[in-house]
């Protein structure tokens, strides 16, 4: 197998749920009710956790030790979505977001158990029951917000409709997409995608929000190498000021 | 001459920091122990929640309890080789944590859905009478629930 085309597809994943956990990490203290102060934090620890685990991998095949990886790198070296380095926003574009996010990652870490590539399915199936609940969680809060007041119907419907330019691009295919599907390490983008579609739409189905027509919204591409929005360099700022403030700080 | 069975033995003693009534033998967190020709000891572990700042600790804690026997030639890992999941908590573990006042987790299909977070039964009062509050809860492993017989919340170390 390629290695590189091992490591795009691990900082990929790594890179997603380590900023998506410092967002969601954001909530802490700031949850609209104590249960999303938890399920917010919760899911922040769960994530960056998984972000460890995908930079162990990566420090197997050679790359720098996960601190390092994690906190020295600008955000032109990042290889995460935009979706996930967006500003929380109020509550209801954090749950949106939550939403697209994790019924796509879900897919991945499912099809990425089945992999050939071992090391990867053995994290892969351990991931795959942490972010079960994870969609538990979004899946739940959409259906019971998405069909209660106006407010909250309006409000939903506005963070996905700009949610969504973003969250078509976590399908931004890899430059080793057909080397990676060729070798039985996964499916590809193009498959989770399909499969992510169905999935959110059953969701979506039970509530009154509205799935714009897809064809009509172009993909914000561009996050898988390294081009980012304004937003992703401060929060790697904030995320590092421990670090390089003290690389050798035990905390 | 050390044995397999005498290192599990040892380990009994070592507990979960967050719930010391549960051996992490209970808990089904060590997956294998070796002990080679030399005497070699070999543990090991695996994660429940891989983000669970408590395995660190667990680790170290494995090591710390070896070297207070006088084993001194080991290799702790911490590895996804057979990655945890809750029907791996013993019976005696299930038992432990009712007691501790955690409802423990079901044994299941792995196949997690809202149905069986739903109606946990109140390590309490045996009622199945409650409702699932929120499936996070004060760490990664536990959810909380209300108990509609005893009116009381409690927590459950959660399927996985």
């Amino acid at each position: 197998m390629n290695e590189l085309a091992i490591k795009d597809l691990l900082y990929k994943l790594a890179d997603d749920q380590l900023i998506l956990g410092h967002r969601n990490s954001e909530w802490t203290g700031f949850g609209p009710i104590l249960e999303e102060d938890i399920a917010f934090s919760s899911m922040a620890q769960d994530k960056i956790g998984h972000s460890l685990a995908f930079y162990t991998l990566l420090q197997e095949l050679g790359e720098a030790d996960p601190d390092t990886v994690a906190f020295t790198r600008n955000a032109n070296q990042f290889h995460n979505n935009q979706l996930v380095e967006l500003p929380n926003g109020e509550y209801d574009f954090s749950l949106i977001r939550h939403f697209l996010y994790d019924n796509a990652e879900i897919i991945r870490f499912e099809m990425l158990s089945q992999s050939s590539y071992e090391p990867i399915a053995k994290v892969a199936t351990k991931l795959k029951g942490e972010v079960k609940y994870h969609v538990l969680h979004a899946n739940t809060w959409i259906k019971n917000l998405g069909s209660s007041t106006e407010e909250a119907i309006l409000r939903l419907q506005s963070s996905l409709n700009e949610a969504l330019p973003y969250a078509l691009a976590m399908f931004e295919n890899s430059k080793y997409e057909q080397e990676l599907i060729d070798a039985g390490v996964y499916s590809g983008e193009d498959a989770v995608k399909a499969e992510w579609l169905k999935r959110i739409q059953t969701v979506i189905e039970k509530t009154d929000l509205k799935l714009p027509d897809l064809a009509t919204i172009e993909p914000k591409f561009g996050g898988r190498y390294g081009k980012h929005t304004e937003h992703l360099q401060p929060l790697l700022d904030e995320m590092a000021e421990v670090f390089k403030i003290d690389p050798t700080a035990e905390w | 001459m050390l044995t397999k069975e005498n290192i599990l033995a040892l380990l009994e003693e070592v507990k979960d920091p967050e719930i010391p009534v549960l051996s992490l033998v209970d808990l089904g967190v060590i997956t294998g122990v070796e002990v080679s020709d030399n005497d070699h000891v070999t543990v090991n572990m695996t994660p429940t929640f891989a983000g669970c700042p408590a395995m660190d600790y667990m680790k170290k804690d494995v090591e710390r309890t070896l070297e207070k026997h006088g084993i001194s030639n080991y290799t702790v890992s911490m590895t996804f080789d057979s990655p945890w999941d809750s029907n791996k908590l013993s019976e005696k573990g299930r038992q432990h944590l009712k007691e501790f006042g955690l409802a423990p987790p079901p044994k299941y299909d792995l196949i997690l859905d809202l149905d069986i977070l739903e109606h946990v039964k109140c390590p309490y009062c045996d009622s199945d009478n409650t409702d699932m509050r929120t499936p996070f809860g004060p760490t990664l492993c536990r959810s909380m629930h209300y108990c509609n017989n005893c009116k009381q919340m409690f927590e459950q170390f959660k399927p996985l």
